[in-house]
């Protein structure tokens, strides 16, 4: 159908609406119904609002950089700064182990991952409260608010990028071979993870917002617990074990190995982590369907 | 068969008085609460509960303009909120056919350092546009809100009457089949105001179905068929626009469209009593409102009990807060001394005279006590009734659909001719 002013045979259902738009669904009915107890993400809404993640995620890159002098640059500014304080300490100081790879190379590929694991985990865990006014007076998915939260810091994470390719000229460590179809595969499953927590810790600040002071203190002590600063094959077998828990440690592990030729983590402590990613992501789901309902009367 | 836009099926709404006082609390409190429930210290907490919404069931038919009115919490904003879907009902069901545009507020989701061309895409996503719908708009929303040379600038530094401009210009332009709005014309000054209404009737006379809240009683009775009035979550009435408003004015101030008093309790003295003050029309029925291009009669029955000095019926008549006129029988009679008997006197007040909007009427029956003028009955707010302008174009308004400001509004003789 084209836009022409000439009335197109409608259907009966249709005939005499305005036709604001020829592919306007407007055959749409909705159902107001009290919330069922039982989650459930509804996929095909969510693709009918695709639009409006794009802008909601557009508006926070714009956002982010208007006003800022050094603007884009900080993306790289901040992991390099992290990355050589941890050179520094670490490296040079307390001699963590860093395996087969230049440990240069091997703090920045674990920076990285987890800057961006850090932003989406905070982004989407105050979305809501932070976009307030949207909740309490527009309806659309709220599951758009924290999913938009994950995307906008792979902008800063892909900007962040040529860090590492950086040093992987300087050291001459390419990429080993078809491990290198991982590196997506290690970032998905940080999403996943961060989403997760994110849709459960975005649903709790709705209605206790300590949960804004407790991200940062969780946050500094997770690159410890996630091999950011050393190599995880280099510790002890059964901390090994412990540490596979944490979905990071295998996101950062298996990106080192798709990026940096790293020896190759154990298979049986990736799939640990992402069965734990995958119980988080489900479980806060879960928990962020089960209350959305009532965030707008709570928030 | 008309089609139905929206069905509403006993719609409740139920909120815990808690939940709204304490909207969120922390962490600590809820876990100490938690612990002393556990320990039999304290009882599970009894929530107060209220209904902000009780079995509201209606149906709208396609195309038709729906006002909400009622006191501040009476229901009109939660039953919005509900077919907005941003809250769910705690009871019943709803359903809506068409594509919904909700607008409870201009300029949602606006951001301070994003430009105003930027905040027109946000804005417009928000509100459910395509981004093609926005970019074919872009042009006339920019006229309408009369910020074009700003458009490149930072929200942030734009004054609040271009924010409410741009905003609402947004929303003037936003287009769905069903269009659920909230008291948004209350924002802007008057001129901006009245082009926002002129707005919201375009949209009217598309065929667009629309719900309308709104504590503008005035604007809700012009641009709407038909009105619900709620009360304490309820649906207390339901029916024609200007049925309703009339209704509810009448009921806020207090006033009816007629008095009756029995005979102890009769206002008087010695000379005078009355009996009845009614508003009416033409043919003589009781007139709670009245169409602006007819004329309302204002009616008095009562009885003089003895000789005495020329009776005179008087009238005062509050327009908008204001006092439009006095007037006072001047008839034959008015010269005449009085006799004992019962008297029916009527001032006929001509259509096309006052203003929209509702009109109070003082009534008095007075004597000349030269130099004054001795009350000997005075009802303040004896009667009312509400002026209503059905907009067929041969009132003095004319086509024009507005605000109209202006305590009388005449419908004068024009003699406009080429020179």
């Amino acid at each position: 159908m084209s836009t022409s002013k000439i009335e197109a045979p409608s259907p009966p259902t249709t005939a005499g609406r305005p036709s604001a738009e020829p592919d306007a669904r407007s055959d749409r009915t909705f159902v107001i119904k009290p919330a069922s107890r039982a989650p459930h993400l509804d996929i095909s809404e969510l693709w009918h609002y695709r639009e409006l993640l794009q802008t909601l995620v557009w508006r926070d890159v714009v956002v982010r950089y208007k006003q800022t002098f050094l603007g884009v640059a900080w993306a790289i500014l901040v992991p390099v700064f992290t990355a050589t304080v941890y050179i520094i300490v670490f490296g040079k100081f307390a001699n963590f182990p860093a395996g087969e790879v230049p440990y240069p190379s091997l703090v920045i590929a674990g920076v990285l991952p987890m800057q961006y694991f850090a932003s989406s985990l905070t982004g989407s865990s105050l979305s809501l409260a932070a976009n307030l006014q949207l909740v309490t007076k527009v309806y659309f998915p709220r599951a758009l608010l924290p999913l938009a939260a994950v995307i906008v810091p792979m902008i800063d994470f892909i900007v962040g990028l040529p860090v590492l390719i950086f040093l992987m000229w300087l050291y001459g460590t390419w990429p080993g071979g078809p491990e290198l179809l991982l590196a997506p595969f290690a970032m998905a499953l940080a999403l996943i993870t961060a989403l997760g927590a994110g849709f459960l810790l975005s649903a709790l600040n709705v209605r206790y917002r300590d949960v804004r002071y407790m991200i940062p203190v969780f946050l500094q002590v997770l690159p410890l617990l996630s091999g950011v600063m050393y190599a995880v094959e280099e510790i002890p077998v059964k901390w090994q074990w412990i540490l596979a828990f944490n979905p990071m440690t295998a996101v950062i592990a298996n990106w080192r190995w798709a990026m940096l030729d790293a020896s190759a983590p154990d298979l049986g402590q990736t799939a640990v982590g992402v069965a734990v990613a995958l119980v988080v992501f489900f479980g806060g789901l879960a928990v962020f369907r089960s209350s959305e309902p009532r965030f707008a009367d709570t928030i | 068969m008309v089609a139905i836009a929206i069905e509403a099926d006993a719609l409740s709404k139920r909120y815990r008085i808690g939940e709204l006082q304490a909207a969120y609390g922390t962490l600590r409190e809820s876990m100490s609460h938690t612990a002393k429930r556990l320990t039999g210290q304290e009882h599970r907490r009894g929530y107060e509960e209220i209904w902000a919404l009780r079995d509201v069931s209606f149906q709208l038919e396609e195309g038709k303009a729906l006002g909400l009115i009622g006191r501040n919490g009476a229901g009109k904003s939660t039953l919005l909120k509900i077919l907005t879907r941003i809250t769910t009902p705690t009871e019943g069901r709803a359903e809506i056919r068409g594509r919904v545009g909700s607008l409870l507020e201009v300029g949602t989701g606006f951001h301070p350092e994003l430009t105003g061309r930027e905040n027109v895409f946000l804005n417009g996503a928000i509100l459910g546009m395509k981004r093609r719908e926005i970019q074919a708009k872009m042009p006339e929303i920019a006229e309408f809100s009369g910020v074009e040379r700003f458009l490149d600038t930072p929200v942030k530094r734009y004054s609040s009457g271009m924010h409410v401009r741009l905003a609402f210009s947004v929303a003037a332009h936003f287009e769905p089949e069903i269009m659920l709005v909230d008291e948004v014309l209350s924002v802007g000054d008057a001129e901006f105001q009245a082009r926002c209404l002129g707005r919201m009737e375009d949209i009217n006379t598309t065929g667009r179905t629309v719900v309308f809240v709104s504590h503008q009683v005035q604007s809700v009775a012009q641009l709407c068929d038909r009105v619900l009035l709620m009360d304490e979550g309820r649906i207390v009435r339901d029916g024609p626009s200007a049925e309703v408003v009339a209704h509810y004015l009448q009921s806020a101030t207090g006033t009816s469209s007629s008095q009756t008093w029995v005979a102890e309790e009769e206002p008087g003295d010695d000379l005078v009593s009355l009996h009845s003050v009614r508003s009416v029309r033409a043919d003589g029925e009781t007139a709670d409102y009245a169409d602006v291009r007819e004329p309302v009669g204002i009616e008095m029955v009562f009885s003089v009990l003895r000789d005495g000095p020329p009776i005179l019926p008087k009238i005062k008549v509050v327009a908008g807060g204001q006092i439009a006129f006095n007037a006072m029988d001047v008839g034959p009679r008015s010269r005449e001394p009085s006799r004992p008997g019962e008297y029916v006197a009527t001032a006929w007040i001509p259509g096309n005279f006052l203003n929209e909007g509702l009109v109070t009427v003082d009534a008095a029956l007075c004597t000349i006590d030269s130099p004054k003028l001795h009350h000997h009955v005075s009802i303040h707010e004896a009667v009312s009734f509400h002026v209503q302008d059905p907009l067929e174009g041969d009132s003095s308004r004319g086509m024009f659909t507005g605000q109209w400001r202006g305590v009388v509004r005449p419908l004068l003789d024009w003699t406009t001719r080429e020179l």
